[in-house]
């Protein structure tokens, strides 16, 4: 211990005690003051110290505990993305650049952080306070009531894991020509978070529900208040009114103070900054239930309320967000989820669905959640086509390209549910391809 | 449907609540009685039958003026392409619905009921202010895009009673897939 004390070439100022106790001031929350308490450190360990060699976050003390915790400064480049850069004339006309996609190569688990989770708004993300805000319950009722956020946090609540899928996402993949966009891009419209809330049952039951409702009519705060038809069966079923997501109150862009949430469902249905539900015994025929949402058949008719998301899988590694350095063994993992329940089975192909093995699904299976699937892969250095299909409880099979092009045509732009595959090239760069 | 479903599920919380808090014999109740006022400012939607339509009355030569003054500048008028406003939304000129993609789909091609352009425009444009003009405003500006798009008269007078009558050219063109998708285009096989 003595060979410590010999070099200490720290001002006198800064002990305030025997023993080595240096100046709390020492050690400022900034870089500046970081650096040079460090410099005094290392100083003050000398040469013969026995931490010589060890790194400076072992050395020196770290920061306070965050009152709201924060992620690395490393890791600040990890971001969502927006899909085609758009001209800055039409944002300029648009006022709002209105996606931001999740960056699904980098989700290791079925969880999205909640700064990460997919945005799509129609009109912007409004800025409400949650003191002036109420929901509305009226229509086919006995009692209107109105709800504000305190009223809901004191219901008995739910909290279960789903995902959110904008019906949009993996759209470009009805076109002709393989997209070379990024997985982030072609698929990142799609989270999995925990979502807490009041059963919009309880809610109905206080109102007092006829029985001849048939559909529920949400509608948001918003700019442009974004407007849905739900089934009531949903709407007494697992339909909620979420106030939580991953612990904390749900986020502006997410539709803050509060939501709907339809678990499995498209995701425009969830309507977000909900103040309204009319009850009532028909659909409003909405612009996003009619224009848009709709898919146009090969026979030019268009299919209309296609609310409960298919089953679909995706492989989020490897994808076209990196390539293969070297032949041998690869983890292949990815996401598999259906709106109507659990995942069952997921199988992968490496010869682009001629041969196909089963791989393993990490619990838990949660019924509209996402289902990490994981299988290992030697790579033997030469093409390869990967492919996951996935099934649910209820049979449900995950459908090739062809087949789903066969069935549906290649008008629709919403909807596509089908395998998607990565070309993998010998010198390890890897495509998405039409197999 | 599954309201059964729930009832196990509220009745135990009441239980639970009655041993706690005798006094409490019911599932909570924090719902406070709505009021019209309230109604009014949540609620927007105007049904396919004309439910909720307000008064007030316009025109197609109405709605061209108020449409170049407060639309234009995002949206081109018949004729004119600027390809930037045309990815905004294209609101007249295509009216061939077979073969197009949804994006390129109009009113005159593709929207089913004439309430949602009169609901839709109300609520959400022009983009800058929606709200910001008259029902009659509205009802004109309704008129203009159902006009341009061949739906309807020059001299039509749009309102309450004349909106859910007019018939819309693919009125018929779509398929409830709720709850299941038709036979024909289901992809469920191996
Ligand atoms: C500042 C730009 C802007 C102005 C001004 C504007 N709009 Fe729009 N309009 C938009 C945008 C952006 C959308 C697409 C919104 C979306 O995707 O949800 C849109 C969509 C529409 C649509 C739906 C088109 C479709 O088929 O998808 C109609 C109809 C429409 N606007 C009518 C109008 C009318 C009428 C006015 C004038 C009262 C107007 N707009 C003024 C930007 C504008």
């Amino acid at each position: 211990m003595d060979k410590k004390g010999k070099s200490i070439a720290i001002d006198a100022v800064d002990h305030v005690a025997k023993g080595g106790l240096l100046n709390r001031r020492l050690f400022l929350n900034s870089a500046i003051a970081t650096t040079a308490a460090l410099a005094t450190v290392r100083a003050a360990y000398g040469q013969e110290a026995v931490g010589e060699g060890q790194d400076d976050w072992t050395l020196i003390p770290g920061s306070s505990a965050e009152l709201y915790g924060s992620r690395s400064r490393f890791e600040e480049e990890l971001v969502k993305r927006r899909l085609t850069p758009m001209t800055d004339e039409f944002y300029n006309l648009r006022l709002t650049k209105y996606t931001a996609r999740t960056p699904l190569d980098h989700m290791l688990g079925t969880i999205t952080p909640n700064g990460l989770h997919f945005e799509r708004t129609h009109q912007g993300i409004p800025d409400i306070d949650p003191d002036q805000h109420f929901l509305v319950i009226h229509g086919m009722v006995k009692n209107p009531l109105k709800f504000d956020i305190n009223a809901l946090e004191n219901y008995p609540t739910v909290a279960r894991q789903f995902f959110l899928e904008c019906s949009g996402n993996s759209g470009t993949l009805w076109s002709e020509t393989p997209t070379t966009e990024s997985l982030q891009a072609i698929h990142g419209l799609l989270s999995g978070a925990e979502w807490t809330g009041v059963l919009l049952s309880t809610l109905l039951d206080e109102c007092g529900v006829s029985k001849d409702a048939k559909w529920i009519i949400a509608e948001g705060a918003d700019n442009g208040m974004m407007t849905r038809s739900i089934p009531i069966d949903k709407a007494l079923d697992d339909t909620m009114i979420a106030i939580r997501q991953n612990g904390e109150r749900i986020r502006p862009s997410q539709g803050y103070p509060m939501r709907l949430f339809n678990p499995g469902f498209e995701g425009n249905t969830s309507v977000k900054w909900l103040r309204s539900i009319y009850v009532t015994d028909r659909p409003v025929m909405s612009i996003q239930e009619t224009v848009k949402y709709t898919d146009m058949m090969p026979d030019n008719m268009s299919l209309q309320f296609t609310l409960e998301q298919d089953v679909k899988s995706i492989i989020t590694r490897p994808s076209n967000a990196m390539s293969l350095k070297q032949k041998g063994i690869y983890e292949v993992s990815g996401l598999a989820w259906s709106g109507k329940g659990r995942i069952s089975r997921v199988e992968v192909s490496a010869d682009g669905g001629k041969t196909w093995g089963d791989a393993m699904l990490q619990d838990p299976i949660l019924p509209k959640m996402l289902t990490r699937f994981r299988i290992p892969w030697q790579w033997d250095g030469g093409p390869a086509i990967l492919q996951s299909r996935a099934y649910d409880e209820f049979g449900r099979i995950q459908p090739t390209r062809n087949q789903l092009i066969t069935a549906r045509g290649r008008k629709p732009t919403y909807h596509f549910h089908a395998i998607q595959s990565w070309g993998i090239a010998s010198n390890g760069e890897i495509k998405n391809v039409y197999a | 449907m599954s309201m059964p479903k729930t009832l196990p599920k509220s009745l135990l919380f009441t239980a639970l609540l009655m041993t706690m808090q005798p006094a409490m014999a019911q599932q909570p109740h924090f719902g406070v009685p709505a009021s019209q006022a309230d109604i009014d400012k949540s609620f927007w939607s105007i049904f396919p039958d004309g439910e909720f339509l307000p008064d007030g009355e316009g025109t197609a030569d109405k709605g061209k003026e108020l449409f170049e003054v407060n639309c234009n500048m995002c949206h081109n008028l018949p004729g004119e392409d600027d390809p930037t406003k045309n990815q905004i939304g294209k609101l007249f000129g295509i009216k061939d619905k077979s073969g197009k993609t949804n994006l390129q789909q109009t009113i005159g091609s593709y929207w089913p009921y004439p309430t949602t352009v009169f609901d839709y425009i109300r609520r959400a444009m022009p983009l800058v202010a929606p709200m910001s003009l008259s029902n009659s405003e509205y009802y004109s500006l309704t008129a203009y895009l159902l006009y341009e798009n061949g739906v309807i008269d020059e001299n039509q007078v749009i309102n309450k009673d004349t909106l859910p009558k007019v018939k819309m050219p693919n009125r018929d063109g779509f398929i409830n897939a709720y709850p299941d998708i038709p036979e024909k285009y289901k992809t469920r096989f191996k």
